[in-house]
């Protein structure tokens, strides 16, 4: 399990509904379950991991994010959580109006982009940064919308939502990212996790 | 007609009002069970057949002697597990298998009542069968779940009674018949009318049979149940028993084999009325239009869990009208899974091996089972 579900799950309530937008094998959905009893769905766009979802018994449509969100009407969900997924979608900017139009609030998970290890690789190799995180290849990788926590910060006052928690994943341990550490943890955190609203 | 007596039927003494408008009551429903019904009747299974199938869903056929229809996903140990859950398919009404159809005596005249017969609709077919969970003592059902007509009478089935099944599973369907699904319908009808024997229906009295317009109709359905590239790799341009073209209008090609094949041994389990009545009813299936544009009103009451399923080959009923489905039970916030299984197969994949398709149906019933057990 990602480290970061224990996160997400401390910021939803208990009960709550749930929408898990790329759900993957349905980790996440199943952990919101047990611990929050919450009414959770999934939206996943690989056959298998469905297929995987339905194995375990959780309620997964087959679909991509960036076309399939318009199928729920507005406030469908209390929670709409988008796991390390916002860099791979051809425009994020609908991607969020469409997670903030159907869920009251989202919790959204970035790869950090500023994290020193890629600002080194970039800076010494010179070539594309690959970490754990980020194993791809520039021209085979599913991530065409990089961004750094200090973007994503920018990019809520640029489209104007509200970010009404951001934490930073730093070896495991969660903690506070506010404007006076801001630089610290764009630097050091391997995850930001932000609970937004519009 | 022996063989019938190897039928069960229920006679449905309660009137039912038809959506033509014409009332009928003390008719056959005619049925077939797997399995046991367990002592808290929770487990039971409503199956609906396609146009051309019967009650008899898997094991062999009493009447044809074949396979059943749905053997490949019902049995024991199968997706749909007749050592766990209770079974239950009906011949739908206009049908021709024991079911009140078209080939029955009306009593008012003592005559068969081929085209005399009230037009049916999936409305009716669902409403006949609805008595069943009555007969058998069931008051909610595990599941209903169908193939293509199948499909759509799981649709109504739980827009007509929202709160009579716990899960339910359309399967390559649609809310709302296509112009291009009426066309395909109204070529086969064609074809049977256009047959001298079927004499506006009254062929029974006469002791014929259309047999060659309802093959043909047969021959043209069969084309649109496959896909293009499952036809061209099973059949593509290879010579039926011939190394070389003859020149004439023999079967050359095993493609025309094969359909002849199936028309000619369609005929000798179907009645072409019944042919004619089950496509009108698939024809005038329109959830959409029954409630006034918005679908999502057809589920606004239930509380049933969904799983939608629908084939990438599959051009009769594609998935786009299976995910318009979806939409729908979202709009309302219903309990909705979706998956497009990748097959070859086209329409018929629901019928056949086609073992994605067959695991993501055991797994969904049996968690949903797993569930409510737990």
């Amino acid at each position: 399990m990602k480290p970061e579900y224990k996160i997400i799950s401390d910021l939803i309530e208990k009960d709550a509904k749930v929408l898990d937008v790329g759900c993957d094998d349905g980790t996440l959905m199943e952990f919101l379950k047990t611990n929050k009893n919450a009414n959770i769905r999934g939206i996943e766009i690989s056959k298998e991991k469905v297929q995987t979802c339905i194995a375990k018994g959780l309620t997964v449509i087959e679909g991509n994010a960036e076309f399939d969100l318009k199928q729920f009407p507005n406030d469908s969900f209390e929670y709409v959580v988008l796991g390390q997924t916002l860099q791979a979608f051809i425009n994020p900017e609908t991607v969020i109006k469409e997670l903030l139009r159907v869920g009251n609030k989202a919790i959204v998970t970035i790869p950090n982009f500023g994290h020193w290890k890629v600002r080194l690789n970039l800076l010494f190799k010179g070539t594309m940064p690959i970490t754990n995180s980020l194993p791809h290849d520039w021209y085979n990788t599913p991530n065409i919308h990089m961004c750094t926590i200090k973007d994503f910060v920018r990019f809520s006052k640029i489209i104007n939502f509200k970010i009404f928690k951001s934490l930073a994943l730093i070896n495991e341990n969660v903690s506070d990212i506010n404007n006076s550490n801001l630089i610290f943890k764009n630097l050091f955190g391997e995850l930001g996790i932000f609970l937004i609203e519009k | 007609m022996n063989i019938k007596q190897n039928i069960k039927t229920l006679i449905v003494e309660k009137p039912l009002k038809l959506d033509c408008g014409q009332t009928i009551n003390n008719f056959p429903l005619a049925y077939e069970t797997y399995g046991s019904l367990n002592n808290e009747k929770d487990n039971a299974i409503l199956v609906f057949h396609a146009l051309t199938g019967d009650q008899f869903v898997t094991g062999i056929n009493p009447v044809t002697k074949k396979d059943g229809w749905w053997s490949y996903a019902v049995g024991s140990g199968k997706s749909i597990d007749t050592d766990k859950y209770f079974v239950i398919c009906a011949n739908v009404i206009g049908g021709c298998m024991g079911s009140f159809g078209p080939s029955h005596v009306n009593p008012k005249t003592k005559k068969i009542y081929g085209t005399d017969f009230p037009v049916i609709t999936i409305n009716d077919m669902v409403n006949a069968q609805i008595n069943l969970l009555d007969f058998f003592g069931i008051k909610k059902l595990f599941s209903v779940v169908g193939g293509s007509m199948g499909g759509m009478q799981v649709l109504q089935f739980i827009s007509n009674y929202p709160d009579k099944a716990k899960t339910a599973i359309p399967i390559a369907c649609t809310s709302s018949h296509s112009a291009q699904n009426i066309a395909f319908n109204e070529l086969g009808r064609q074809a049977i009318a256009a047959d001298h024997n079927w004499s506006d229906g009254d062929y029974n009295s006469k002791n014929i049979v259309p047999d060659k317009g309802l093959a043909v109709a047969r021959m043209a359905a069969h084309i649109t149940y496959l896909s293009k590239k499952g036809l061209q790799e099973k059949f593509g341009r290879k010579l039926q028993e011939r190394d070389d073209l003859k020149f004439g209008f023999d079967a050359d090609f095993q493609i025309e084999s094969y359909l002849r094949y199936q028309g000619s041994v369609f005929v000798d389990r179907f009645d072409a009325n019944s042919y004619l009545y089950i496509t009108r009813a698939m024809d005038y299936f329109d959830l959409v239009k029954q409630f006034n544009g918005n679908l999502s009103d057809a589920f606004k009451n239930t509380k049933a869990k969904f799983f939608i399923i629908s084939f990438t080959s599959d051009w009769l009923y594609p998935t786009q009208e299976n995910k318009d489905i979806v939409i729908a039970l979202n709009a309302v916030g219903a309990n909705v899974g979706f998956v497009e299984i990748e097959s070859d197969k086209g329409h018929d994949s629901f019928l056949l091996n086609v073992p994605d398709f067959l695991k993501a149906l055991k797994n969904f019933l049996d968690k949903s089972y797993a569930e409510k057990h737990s």
